[in-house]
């Protein structure tokens, strides 16, 4: 484990979609669960992919890439569920992969440029250089918003 | 004194008091010259201000201790209870409520009670309403001091401390404190003293006061009573560490002392106040029980404390919400080992799953039962409430509550609370008639209105009944057509019950005029979704000018509950019993269609047919051309619907879980629950599902 050396450091959770990377703060993440088996949730956005018993928890499950509106992918070996906490209470979130924890200097989470890549810029609340490495961060307020009626059919 | 613990204690304690006095209060304005209601309501409030002294919260003291002298005014026959008198009362009890309340959120307890103190003032001396006593002797009497032995003055209040501290073990000390006559720094000396002090108890008087020992307004010698539990010579010897100090005398004020100068104080006011009683005949009688009740005080309030404590056990809330949070743990858990063991088929295996079965349904019980709380809790706000809308509308009303003690999950008991204030203020507003209005209509004065709770089965029945004018079919149904409820055609065809239930639909309100007591812009939809939402139903009787009853009907917990398990796809979906009829399997040749709805003939009922897989979005329909189908027929109020499902798995009784924060509202489920295998199962919310 690195010591963290300046208190501006932040401990990311790193992770892939898409071969690209991106991270969200440790202090969020509760745990990272390998497959689960998920109930459907009828009449529900498409990434919406339902709920999981996480140790007696009811948790709604998203699918980061069709939120990201990325082609489909099938839960394979490596794909894995990041459980974070947000507003008070737990959702999941599958990834491709994840498998890094990092520091990243505050001083290197810039805004992002304005073209990075297929994510819609409301769900990303900076890019972050690290190194050769270039982190996309997200901004869970926006990807998890509460589904209520009405908003549903937001995409 | 740290009292921070005793907080909550203080606060439930508090509230049960105050819901004395507000009972008592109610009793008292029925029988005015009852005495032995008045020293109900004494007693309680006396035990309340002393608490709120003890606890530190001085602007519930001093309102109760005005509270007091009004109610010793009455009980000493000084003035007569009148309604105007118990209007002002009750505003203070309201008050104090209030006060308690904030406490309870966190706050201090503090308002500005002095127009209140002011006109309780004014009332206990008989000054503006038209009194038949003289104020001279009451206000004395609130100031009047007794003199101990050592010269110390205690009015009525310090006493009350004092004796209410014994109770709790606490002992009353006088400590005279001598300092030298070399002494430089009298101030230094007295401020380590009361360090000193304060560290073992609470000082609750000082003489000279505090200002004058700040000052230096003192000569050698200052006293200070002392509420601890601490040995006198202990405390002694501490303070004798003191530089400077020259001698300290510690005086033990013993309950008899208390108790003497109580009496002496009592028998003071009352030999002053005997020339201007008025009933003379009565004055003897009240002296006697009034000199016999007031040395038995402290001990009959103890008394009544410890004979509950042995019976019942305070235990928070959270700890109960924490074991039930585990033992639904346990539920699924051995719905796990049921299912692992009916695949296994080990007889052993079998039994002993069959045993913990049986005693984790016996545990059940005791659990739900522990969370059981009498619906009183709720009731006992109504006739405070009752009796000041009555006034407000210029109306007679009479509440009866009938059941109180039956009980209900917490749960439950947290919600009900607001519509059922709604369905009472609406009785109240449009039931019952003015009293002109029932004179003329050849009905007594006096309207009734009746709170009825009661179980049956494995629901809580709370009924209101009024004997008001009821609901008016023509102003309702023109209602109704006018705001688009119901098309003309349809409304001819609607029973009364029906008409009745119209006024639940949303933004309905009869009220000719918006009054200050309903209309506020919130119908009974309000009442009806909160009710709905517990799982519970809501209808109305109505008959035109005899009155209106109001049924609600109510599941007894909410957590656990009884489903039928069904599967669809391959998915499994649980329907809860208490909106099951029945189950069915039909012949689909026995499947009608009326208006591209198929519908059946369920025993000489048309019921319309519901297919979950449309509801749900399932995609595969495999098993079109199978001849027979199962139907689970469900019902919301009268209405009824068959639920097209695959198959049924069986009943089992299950934990309910909401979805979280995240999918705020799903269409048709009502929550989630997780079965023996460990996946999650939806619940269907049959009342979305029938219109």
């Amino acid at each position: 484990m690195t010591k963290a050396t300046e208190v501006s450091d932040m401990k990311v959770i790193v992770f892939q979609l898409m071969n690209k990377e991106y991270a969200i703060g440790l202090d969020v993440v509760e745990s990272i669960e390998k497959s689960l088996s998920i109930t459907r949730v009828p009449r529900m956005p498409s990434y919406v992919k339902g709920v999981l018993n996480l140790r007696g928890v009811v948790t709604p499950v998203v699918d980061l890439r069709e939120r990201f509106d990325m082609e489909y992918k099938e839960f394979d070996e490596t794909s894995c569920i990041i459980i974070v906490s947000h507003a008070g209470s737990e959702v999941g979130l599958i990834v491709d992969d994840a498998n890094d924890v990092m520091d990243v200097p505050t001083s290197a989470i810039g805004p992002q440029p304005e073209v990075v890549g297929s994510v819609e810029s409301e769900f990303i609340s900076g890019v972050a250089k690290v190194g050769k490495r270039l982190l996309v961060m997200l901004n869970l307020e926006k990807v998890l918003q509460p589904i209520k009626k009405g908003n549903s059919d937001e995409f | 004194m740290d009292v921070s613990q005793y907080l909550d204690m203080f606060i439930e304690e508090s509230k049960e008091h105050l819901q004395a006095c507000s009972e008592q209060l109610l009793a008292l304005e029925n029988n005015p010259d009852d005495l032995a209601i008045v020293n109900e309501v004494f007693r309680a409030a006396h035990t309340l201000k002393g608490m709120s002294a003890t606890m530190g919260y001085e602007d519930i003291a001093n309102l109760t201790h005005k509270m007091e002298n009004v109610l010793d005014a009455i009980r000493n026959s000084k003035i007569r209870v009148t309604t105007e008198i118990l209007d002002v009362v009750f505003e203070a009890v309201d008050d104090l409520e209030l006060m308690v309340q904030d406490i309870e959120s966190g706050g201090d307890g503090k308002k500005d009670v002095s127009k209140l103190v002011d006109t309780l003032n004014r009332i206990e001396a008989g000054q503006p309403l038209d009194l038949t006593t003289e104020p001279a002797a009451t206000t004395e009497e609130a100031t009047t001091e007794v003199v101990t032995t050592t010269g110390i003055h205690y009015d009525e209040f310090e006493l009350t401390v004092i004796s209410q501290s014994a109770e709790q073990g606490f002992n009353a000390l006088e400590i005279t404190v001598t300092l030298r006559d070399d002494c430089l720094l009298k101030v230094a000396r007295v401020f380590m003293t009361f360090e000193i002090l304060e560290k073992s108890g609470e000082v609750i008087k000082t003489i000279p006061t505090v200002e004058q020992l700040e000052n230096e307004d003192f000569d050698q010698k200052f006293t200070i009573v002392l509420l601890t539990q601490e040995d006198a010579e202990d405390l002694k010897a501490k303070v004798l560490k003191v530089s400077e100090i020259e001698d300290v005398h510690i005086t033990h004020i013993t309950d008899e002392y208390v108790r003497k100068y109580k009496q002496a104080l009592l028998n003071e006011s009352d030999i002053d106040t005997e020339p201007e009683v008025i009933d003379t005949t009565i004055t003897p009688m009240v002296q006697d029980m009034i000199t016999k009740e007031a040395p038995k005080e402290a001990i009959k309030t103890k008394k009544t404390a410890s004979s509950n404590s042995n019976k019942t056990i305070r235990v928070n809330i959270d700890r109960l919400d924490i074991l039930m949070n585990l033992f639904e743990e346990l539920v699924i858990d051995r719905g796990r080992l049921q299912s692992i063991a009916s695949e296994l088929h080990n007889p052993e295996l079998n039994e002993s799953v069959e045993r913990m079965t049986r005693v984790s349904g016996d545990l059940q019980n005791i659990i739900l039962n522990m969370r059981m709380v009498p619906v009183e809790t709720v009731f006992n706000r109504f006739p405070k409430m009752v009796r000041q809308l009555a006034r407000d509308l210029n109306k007679k009303i009479d509440l009866e509550i009938i059941g109180a003690e039956t009980e209900l999950d917490r749960t439950v008991i947290d919600e009900i609370g607001d519509p059922l204030v709604h369905l009472i203020r609406n009785a109240l507003d449009h039931g019952i008639e003015t009293p002109e209005e029932r004179i003329a209509n050849g009905k007594p004065e006096i309207g009734t209105v009746t709170l009825r709770a009661y179980h049956s089965g494995n629901h809580v029945f709370i009924e209101l009944e009024d004997d008001g004018a009821g609901v008016n079919r023509e102003r309702v149904v023109g209602k109704a057509i006018e705001r688009g409820i119901v098309s003309p055609e349809a409304a001819d065809s609607l029973t009364n019950k029906q008409v009745a239930e119209l006024i639940l639909a949303s933004g309905f309100s009869t009220a000719a005029s918006i009054t200050d007591v309903s209309g506020r812009g919130v119908g009974l939809d309000v009442v009806k979704n909160t009710i709905e939402s517990l799982g519970g139903h809501i209808s109305i009787d109505s008959t035109e000018g005899k009155g209106s009853l109001f049924q609600v009907q109510l599941p007894l917990t909410l957590s656990i509950i009884s489903v039928m398990l069904v599967e669809l796809d391959e998915e499994v979906y649980a329907i809860p019993l208490s909106s099951i009829i029945e189950t069915a399997i039909i012949q689909k040749a026995d499947i009608l269609n009326a208006h591209n709805q198929p519908v059946i003939d369920f025993r000489g009922t048309i019921v319309p047919l519901v297919d979950l897989k449309d509801i749900f979005e399932m995609k595969n329909r495999s098993n079109e051309e199978d001849e027979f189908q199962s139907i689970v027929i469900v019902r919301k109020g009268e209405n009824l619907a068959g639920l097209v499902v695959d198959s049924f798995i069986g009943q089992q009784e299950i934990v309910l879980k909401s979805l979280g924060e995240y999918l705020q509202s799903v269409f048709a489920i009502s929550g989630a629950t997780i079965l023996g295998n460990g996946q999650v199962a939806l619940i269907v919310d049959c009342n979305a599902l029938i219109k």
